[in-house]
C-alpha cells in the first residue's frame, strides 16, 4: 500500500515523528508530570465525566426529569431512596436520580457560555491593556478596577436582577463579573513577555501589531490562563448555583442543582434526599475543576518538566 | 514615619476615584431597569400620559444621565437611598438596621479564618509533605468547593437536627442596652453573660460555615509564604548570628504575614458574598437576607442599596489591609 507523496504509512509517521521530535518529548513530560499526581487524575476524571454528563446527561435518565405524571404523583412524592429511585422522589413523584443528571447540564451550559464570553474578552482587553499602555491602558484598568471592587456574588446578583430571573441573564450576569479578573492577569503578563528581544525583533521585520500580540505574546502567557479558566470552570458551577438558589438563575421546571437545593429545604431534613443529592453533585462537579486546575499548574509549568526530564536521566 | 504619612495620602488619592466608579456602576445598574420606570410605576402600558410626565418630573428622569448622576450623588449623601416600593420604609434607615448583624458575622468569620487558616498553614509548612500537609491541602480544595448553601444546611443537619446542641436560626437574645449594635460585645458590655452565650451558640454555625470556604485558602498562602521566607538570606543570617528560636519564628512570621494579609483583604469579598448565601440559610438579620429577600419581591432600591453599601465594606476592608501592610512592611511606603 503507497499514501502520500509515494511513502508508506509508517514512513509518514516517522518522519511526523522526526518533525516534531522536541514537542512529542514535552507532551511525554506532560503526560508524566500528570501520572505523578493522584488528585490531578481524579480532576481529570471528575471533570471528563461531568462534561459528558452535561452532553448526555438528558438523554440517559431513568425517568422524564421535568414532567410531572398526575396519576402517579400523590403515590410517588417525596419517596424516600430507593432501587427504583435512587435520590428519591421530589413533592411532584419526579425522580431526584434524573432532575440531579439532567441538572450537569444546565451548570454547563452556564459554565461554557461565560468562559466563551468573559475569558476572550478578559484576553483581548489584557492584551490592549498591556501592549499599547498609556491612555489605553489607564482607561481599561480604572474601569477593571470598579468592577473588582465589588465581591463577585454581590455584583452578579445586581445584573440578573435587571436582566430578569432565567438561564440566559445569569450567563450574562456571571460574564459580566467574570472577565476582570482575566484582564488584570493578561495584562500582567503582556508587560513582561512585551519587553523580550524576539518582541522587538518581530516588530523590527515589520510584523503587524495583531500578529505580535496573537502570535507572538499569547502563547507565552497562555499557561497561567488555562490554569485560572479551569479553576474558574467550577467556580462558575459554583456561583450559578448560588444564583439559582436565591431565586435568581434558571427557572423551573428546567432541572438546576442550586435551585433543587433550595426547593427541598422546605422538606428538610425529614426528605434529606432531596437536599442532599444535588449539594452533592455540586461539590464534586466543583471539585473536579479545582483538582484538574491545581495539577494542571505542575503538568504546564516547564520548569517542572525540566527538573522531571533530569530526574529520568539520571536514572539511565 | 513620614513616608508613612506620604503613602497613605497617595492610598486614599486612589480610595476617592473607586468609590465613585462603584457609584457609577451602581447607577448604571440601577438605570438600566425597566426600560420606562416612569410608565411602569404609574402602571404599565395603559398608564395616563399626564401621570407619567409627572412622574418624570419628580423623579428627575427627563434630566440627561450625568445631571441624573449628581441628583443621585446628593440624595445618597444626604442619606437618601430611596424608598422601598414593597415595604414603604426608608432603604437607608432598613440598611442601618441590618448592618450590624452582618459586621458582626464578618468580623467573627474573619477572626475564625484567620486563627484557624495560619496556624495549619504554618503545621504545613513545618511539616511540609507529611500526611498534615496533604490533609491540609485537601481541605483547602474542599473548602473551594463546596456550596456554602448547602454546607449551612449540612452543618443545620449535623448539629440541630441531629445532635441538637446549636441553634439553627436567628441571631440569639438582644442585649437590654445597644451600644453598638454588636450582640456579643453589647452583652459582654451590659455585662449579661446568658445573652453573651445565647449569642455565642448562634453565631457559632453561620461564622464557621462562611469562613470554612475560606480557611484552606489562607492556610496554603501562608504554607506557600512561610517556605518562601525560610529560604530566604535573612534566615540562614539570623541562625548563623545565633538568634533564639523564639526571635527567629518572630522574623519569619512578620515577613510570612504579608502575602497573607493581601490574600484576606481578597478574600473579604468571597466572605460577604458568602455571606448573602449564609445569612438565608441561618436567618441571620443581616444584610445578606435583606437582599434576598428584596430579590423575592423584585424591590429595586433596596437591591442597589445592598449592593452599593457591600461593594462599600468591601473597598474600605482592602483600604484597611493596604494600610496595615504599609505599617509592618516598610517596603511597601515607597
Amino acid at each position: 500500500m503507497r499514501g502520500l507523496r509515494g511513502l508508506k504509512p509508517r514512513e509518514i509517521i516517522r518522519n511526523w515523528k522526526e518533525r516534531n521530535k522536541s514537542r512529542i518529548r514535552e507532551w511525554k513530560l506532560m503526560y508524566e508530570a500528570f501520572k505523578r499526581s493522584p488528585l490531578a487524575v481524579i480532576g481529570a476524571i471528575l471533570s471528563v465525566s461531568f462534561i459528558i454528563l452535561g452532553i448526555i446527561g438528558p438523554y440517559i435518565t431513568p425517568y422524564d426529569p421535568c414532567a410531572i405524571n398526575f396519576e402517579t404523583m400523590i403515590q410517588e412524592k417525596l419517596q424516600p431512596p430507593s432501587l427504583q429511585h435512587l435520590f428519591g422522589t421530589d413533592e411532584f413523584g419526579r425522580d431526584m436520580f434524573s432532575r440531579v443528571l439532567a441538572g450537569a447540564r444546565t451548570s454547563l451550559q452556564v459554565a461554557i457560555a461565560v468562559m466563551v464570553i468573559a475569558v476572550p474578552l478578559g484576553l483581548i482587553l489584557g492584551l490592549v491593556a498591556g501592549y499599547y499602555g498609556g491612555v489605553i491602558d489607564e482607561i481599561i484598568m480604572r474601569i477593571t478596577d470598579i468592577f473588582l471592587a465589588f465581591p463577585g456574588l454581590v455584583l452578579a446578583i445586581a445584573f440578573s436582577v435587571v436582566l430578569g430571573a432565567g438561564i440566559e441573564s445569569a450567563m450574562i450576569a456571571i460574564s459580566l463579573v467574570w472577565w476582570p479578573g482575566y484582564v488584570r492577569v493578561v495584562r500582567g503578563q503582556t508587560l513582561s513577555v512585551k519587553e523580550n528581544l524576539y518582541i522587538e525583533a518581530a516588530k523590527a521585520i515589520g510584523v503587524s501589531t495583531r500578529k505580535i500580540m496573537l502570535r507572538h505574546i499569547l502563547p507565552n502567557i497562555i499557561t497561567p490562563i488555562i490554569v485560572l479558566a479551569t479553576l474558574d470552570f467550577g467556580s462558575v458551577i459554583l456561583v450559578a448555583a448560588a444564583l439559582s438558589f436565591i431565586g435568581l438563575g434558571a427557572q423551573p421546571p428546567i432541572p438546576e442543582w442550586g435551585r433543587l437545593v433550595a426547593d427541598g429545604r422546605k422538606y428538610f431534613p425529614q426528605r434529606w434526599w432531596y437536599t442532599f443529592f444535588p449539594g452533592v453533585a455540586i461539590f464534586f462537579s466543583v471539585l473536579g475543576w479545582n483538582l484538574l486546575g491545581d495539577g494542571l499548574r505542575d503538568v504546564l509549568d516547564p520548569r517542572y518538566r525540566r527538573k522531571l526530564e533530569f530526574e529520568k536521566e539520571i536514572k539511565v | 514615619m513620614a513616608e508613612l504619612k506620604y503613602y497613605l495620602v497617595r492610598r486614599m488619592i486612589t480610595f476617592i476615584p473607586t468609590v465613585l466608579g462603584v457609584l457609577v456602576l451602581v447607577f448604571i445598574i440601577s438605570h438600566m431597569i425597566p426600560a420606562d420606570p416612569a410608565r411602569l410605576w404609574a402602571g404599565g402600558e395603559k398608564a395616563k400620559p399626564e401621570v407619567v410626565e409627572a412622574i418624570r418630573k419628580k423623579y428627575h428622569l427627563d434630566e440627561p444621565y450625568h445631571i441624573q448622576f449628581m441628583l443621585y450623588l446628593n440624595d445618597l449623601l444626604k442619606g437618601d437611598w430611596g424608598k422601598s416600593p414593597v415595604t414603604k420604609r426608608s432603604v437607608f434607615e432598613d440598611i442601618a438596621n441590618y448592618f450590624p448583624a452582618t459586621l458582626e458575622l464578618a468580623l467573627v468569620s474573619s477572626i475564625l479564618l484567620l486563627i484557624m487558616g495560619i496556624p495549619l498553614g504554618i503545621v504545613s509548612a513545618l511539616k511540609r509533605d507529611t500526611i498534615i500537609d496533604h490533609i491540609v491541602r485537601i481541605v483547602a480544595l474542599i473548602g473551594v468547593s463546596m456550596p456554602v448553601f448547602w454546607l449551612a444546611i449540612m452543618l443545620q443537619w449535623v448539629f440541630y437536627y441531629t445532635l441538637n446542641i446549636l441553634p439553627a436560626t436567628g441571631r440569639g437574645v438582644a442585649p437590654q442596652v445597644s451600644y453598638t449594635g454588636l450582640y456579643l460585645l453589647d452583652s459582654i458590655l451590659c455585662g449579661d453573660f446568658n445573652a453573651f452565650t445565647a449569642n455565642l451558640s448562634h453565631i457559632i454555625l453561620p461564622a464557621f460555615t462562611l469562613s470554612f470556604i475560606g480557611i484552606g485558602v489562607i492556610a496554603r498562602i501562608t504554607r506557600g509564604a512561610i517556605l518562601d521566607v525560610l529560604s530566604a538570606d535573612f534566615v540562614e543570617f539570623s541562625i548563623a548570628k545565633g538568634l533564639t528560636k523564639l526571635q527567629l519564628y518572630k522574623h519569619i512570621l512578620k515577613n510570612a504575614l504579608i502575602p497573607v494579609i493581601t490574600v484576606f483583604g481578597l478574600q473579604f469579598g468571597a466572605l460577604l458574598s458568602g455571606a448573602v448565601i449564609t445569612e438565608t440559610v441561618f436567618s441571620w438579620p443581616g444584610i445578606g437576607s435583606y437582599t434576598v429577600k428584596a430579590i423575592n419581591s423584585l424591590d429595586f432600591p433596596a437591591i442597589m442599596g445592598s449592593t452599593l453599601i457591600i461593594a462599600l465594606i468591601y473597598i474600605i476592608t482592602n483600604l484597611i489591609v493596604d494600610i496595615f501592610y504599609a505599617v509592618i512592611d516598610p517596603r511597601i511606603r515607597f
